[in-house]
């Protein structure tokens, strides 16, 4: 099998991740987009790692994990605030800025 | 050539005499007429003084000259700044002085009631001074300044009471009629450039020769085209009889006197073009005489006392066009018949500006009737241009009107017989008209509006008819004992000494022609005006109506230019509005609807921005690939 | 686990077989994640994508990383992602009308456009050297050959990204944090409320429970000094349902002579 069909896969993943951030409504759920295309990304990397030899790539997929999880902490953070002033999780309630 | 430093005094006083008028406003308005009456007198001085000056010269060194300074040097044209007094022009100065003057004594009085007096003789002189560097101009260009000069001042002059409408609508009408005759000149003058490489008289006096015969006969047909703007000939003569909007005085110098015989001066002036030249001769003599016969026939049939003076001006003016058309002896005459006809019109004109001073600023002749009694000095005088105008001996008309239909007589072969039997013709319908208005105003039942009590008119008016009448009574025995003024002008218009042609028949035999259908003329509106309705009837011939309504030229004038001309200038606004305004209204709106389409972009919602931002990055992939392949 | 030496690019047959089942697995799972009504089901799928994922980091040598992946990814994040669903609202079910339109096609079309791009860009690399395999890295042990990696070359950025996790956490309190605490009545509030009240029967406070009690039955209400009973002895439920029954039979033969 061609190891290439892991960096397939990883696009796949990140697409998938990516369209559903646009089409999804709670901003839960577009979060949880967002770590998809995080984690696909990571998966690239260390598929790149091992074609590579060296452990370059699993370094940056550590540091990507870790202000993933960073992210996810101030981002769910920020949901709940947003929450408790609006009683409403979805992001198109929040279109103050339309023109 | 002697030089003179006294020229340009004869312009400059006049001129800044009315600069000064304009410019103190109300300040001058206690003073104004005297300094103005006195500064067109001081000019007559200058004037006379130059004449006889010249009378003591020999022959050829009469005329005088003052270069003033080198006004174009562009390329190859050379043209000066420089006054030109010879024999021809020294006769206009003497008539536009002095019948100016006599004029503006008239006006202070004619125009004692008006509140704006001042303005009315800042713009006479002003005339005077345009008039006076037309005729002193040495080049067909200083002459153009003056006649563009008068033609300002004209329309200022007609249009002196602007607040009526319909005297302003004349003055426009006068100015855009003389703006036709303009390109004539200016046409003239460029052919003139092009030809010769000089615009001044002498210069092309010089070449005339040498040049082809269609640049010649181009440059009279131009010439004859301004001369018939400026004189009211026939095509473009639709608008002297409106001019009559203007004051009284104004009439009389401007449009009897002076200005609309700038074009016989213009014709005279280039007598070495139209000598060149068959061809302009004919289409000269084909204009005068088709004018004078115009204008008599208009005159027969007009109420208006102004309007038939105008028709008789357009109609005498038509036999000095037609006189110098007939060769270098024939430039004499018309400048004979122009200074008599400027003594007894002006002095018609006015006696008619008394006669309607003394009715209440009336104009219909219907309404006159039996004025003698009461205004004698009017009538005495208007009596004697009357004669004078019909040609009755030993009065000025006479003289002039006589020779003129002489010379055109012996013109030779079926042209001289057309040219003189339409002068006779004319004669006789002038006879008609001016027996007709005399009859009307002086003679007859009282037909007066209730509530008019005509007198004379006071003395600063009368004076000047007086003196006028003197000139209507001696002016052509003077001029043309013993051929004074043919032989005075002969170096400038026909310095090759052309003698008569073999005369048709004995000037005898002419003058008893002449008198017996000016007294068949004259008997027959005597008998037809017996008595006279106060207001004009309405089943008349068809030759009446038509006279009426000046031969119908005013209605041709207006479907054939007005009426195009009003359609192109609409079409020509609605082509701005619509595609140049409508153009640059398009691309603000065009901005408009499209900011308005792309604000809908910003529809507040994230995923929308998002979907923005992912398809520009995939563009940008795309063309960081593209670009890098 | 696996590096044997192979053909430029290729991996084994276990691992194959391997990744043809959970690679399908995960995309059908992703694609879920998208479709799913409520959102607690997505968090599931999405769970178990990065279970997918830590397995094969596994079976790319990348021992460590798998690991931390199901703990700190799969464990702390999507429990995190759950206990946030919970306080939000974990029975709010979205509905699937889209509302912006166009936004569903133009976001298919735009998805589409990179998952083509990205893969054709994929196809055309080529993998110019064997696969090296962690074999030779992993000597030491992969958790050893990963922290002298990190404490050597990248300890900046190590430390850069703990004073972003310190960051992190700090902001997440801050956030957290309610704007207006509420007002803790002290004792002396609550005394001097008590006192300024409508009326002062309630000043000295209301008495213990059970001191005005007849019966030790639920149903039975107790009875004020005066004999009526107290309404706030009963359960309202009891009340509404007109399940109480009357305290006559439980009153003391002494309260007679308190009327008199």
């Amino acid at each position: 099998m061609d190891i290439s069909n892991y960096l397939y896969l990883s696009v796949i993943l990140f697409t998938i991740g990516a369209t559903g951030v646009l089409v999804r409504r709670n901003a839960i759920v577009i979060f949880m987009c967002i770590e998809l295309m995080l984690n696909a990304a990571n998966l690239a990397l260390v598929t790149f790692s091992r074609v590579a030899g060296n452990l370059e790539g699993q370094v940056a997929s550590f540091f990507t994990m870790v202000v993933a999880a960073c992210e996810v902490v101030v981002g769910l953070a920020i949901i709940v605030t947003i929450y408790r002033s609006r009683r409403s999780a979805s992001v198109d309630d929040a279109s103050l800025l339309k023109s | 050539m002697r030089t003179s430093s006294l020229l340009v005094y004869l312009i400059a006083l006049p001129l800044f005499s009315s600069a000064f008028l304009l410019l103190l406003g109300r300040i001058a308005d206690k003073w104004g007429h005297i300094l103005a009456t006195l500064i067109t007198a001081s000019t007559f001085v200058i004037g006379a003084y130059e004449f006889m000056k010249m009378q003591g010269q020999a022959g050829e060194s009469r005329a005088v000259t003052q270069k003033l300074f080198e006004w174009i040097s562009v390329g190859s044209l050379k043209v000066n700044a420089s006054l030109l007094l010879d024999q021809l022009s020294i006769c206009f100065v003497l008539l536009i002085t002095g019948v100016g003057t006599l004029i503006h004594i008239y006006s202070i009085a004619y125009m004692s009631h008006d509140k704006d007096r001042r303005r009315f003789f800042a713009f006479l002189n002003l005339f005077i001074a345009a008039m006076l560097l037309l005729v002193l101009g040495d080049s067909y260009l200083n002459l153009y300044i003056g006649w563009e000069g008068v033609g300002l001042a004209s329309y200022l002059l007609i249009g002196f009471w602007n607040h009526n409408p319909t005297y302003a609508v004349a003055s426009k009408k006068a100015f855009v009629a003389n703006r036709v005759g303009d390109v004539g000149l200016s046409l003239a003058i460029m052919i003139c450039f092009a030809q010769f490489g000089t615009v001044s008289f002498e210069g092309v006096k010089a070449g005339a020769h040498g040049a082809s015969s269609a640049a010649i006969a181009g440059i009279g047909a131009m010439l004859l085209l301004a001369a018939c703007g400026k004189s009211a000939q026939f095509p473009l003569q639709s608008w002297l009889g409106d001019a009559m909007a203007g004051p009284t005085p104004v009439s009389a110098l401007i449009h009897a006197a002076t200005m609309v015989t700038a074009g016989v001066y213009l014709i005279s002036r280039s007598n070495f073009i139209f000598d060149a030249s068959s061809t302009a001769r004919l289409l000269v003599v084909i204009v005068g005489a088709i004018t004078l016969l115009f204008g008599a026939i208009i005159g027969t049939a007009k109420d208006d006392i102004k309007k038939a003076l105008a028709a008789s001006t357009m109609s005498q003016i038509g036999y000095m066009i037609l006189a110098t058309g007939l060769g270098p002896v024939g430039y004499a005459f018309a400048i004979l018949h122009l200074l008599t006809h400027g003594f007894f019109k002006a002095g018609m004109f006015l006696g008619a500006g008394s006669v309607m001073h003394g009715m209440d600023d009336e104009v219909n002749m219907r309404k006159y009737g039996g004025l003698a009694k009461l205004m004698p000095i009017t009538a005495v005088t208007f009596g004697l241009g009357y004669l004078a105008i019909l040609g009755v001996p030993p009065f000025a008309g006479f003289y002039s009107k006589d020779k003129i239909i002489e010379v055109a007589f012996n013109a030779g072969g079926l042209k001289g017989i057309l040219l003189g039997g339409a002068a006779l013709l004319g004669a006789a319908i002038t006879a008609f008209y001016m027996t007709r208005v005399m009859v009307m105003t002086f003679i007859g039942a009282r037909r007066w509006k209730a509530g008019s009590h005509p007198h004379e008119s006071p003395i600063l008016m009368t004076l000047p008819m007086i003196l006028l009448a003197f000139g209507s009574v001696a002016s052509g025995f003077l001029l043309s004992n013993g051929s004074a003024l043919v032989h005075w002008l002969e170096p400038v218009v026909n310095s090759q000494n052309v003698e008569e042609g073999k005369p048709l028949m004995p000037a005898l035999v002419v003058s008893l022609l002449a008198l017996g259908v000016v007294v068949i003329g004259a008997a027959f509106a005597i008998i037809k005006y017996r008595t006279v309705s106060d207001v004009a009837p309405e089943n008349v011939s068809e030759f009446t109506k038509a006279a009426r309504k000046d031969l119908y030229q005013d209605i041709l004038n207006d479907r054939l230019l007005v009426a195009p001309g009003t359609l192109l200038t609409a079409g020509l606004v609605r082509a701005d509005d619509r595609v140049i305004d409508g153009g640059v209204r398009f691309v603000g709106s065009f901005l408009g609807a499209t900011s308005d389409a792309l604000r809908k972009v910003q529809n507040g919602f994230v995923r929308s921005y998002a979907l923005l931002m992912l398809a520009g990055l995939v563009i940008t992939v795309i063309a960081v690939w593209v670009i890098g392949a | 686990m696996f590096n044997q030496s192979l053909a430029l690019g290729q991996t084994a047959t276990p691992e194959a077989v391997q990744f043809w089942i959970l690679a399908p697995i995960a995309v059908i799972a992703a694609l879920g994640m998208l479709f799913m009504k409520k959102a607690v089901h997505s968090a599931l799928l999405l769970a178990s994508v990065m279970v997918i994922l830590a397995i094969f980091y596994i079976a790319q040598d990348a021992l460590f990383l798998g690991i931390v992946q199901i703990v700190v990814y799969t464990g702390a994040v999507m429990m995190l992602f759950l206990f946030i669903l919970m306080l939000v609202g974990v029975d709010a079910s979205e509905s699937l009308v889209e509302n912006i339109k166009g936004q569903r096609g133009a976001s298919i079309l735009a998805g589409l456009g990179l998952g083509g791009l990205l893969l054709s860009l994929v196809a055309r690399a080529s993998v110019n050297q064997p696969a090296a395999g962690l074999k030779l890295v992993n000597q030491t042990g992969n958790v050893q050959s990963l922290a002298g990696q990190l404490f050597t070359q990248y300890v900046w950025a190590f430390e850069v990204v703990s004073a972003l996790l310190i960051t992190a956490a700090l902001g997440a309190m801050v956030l957290a944090h309610s704007t207006k605490p509420a007002v803790r009545n002290k004792q002396r509030d609550l005394s001097i409320a008590r006192f300024r009240g409508k009326s002062l029967a309630d000043a000295a406070g209301l008495p213990g429970s059970g001191v005005f009690a007849r019966h030790n039955a639920v149903d039975v209400p107790a009875l004020l000094p005066d004999g009526t009973p107290a309404p706030t002895s009963i359960s309202a439920t009891l009340k509404a349902r007109g399940d109480v029954i009357s305290p006559a039979p439980f009153a003391l033969e002494h309260s007679e002579e308190v009327e008199e």
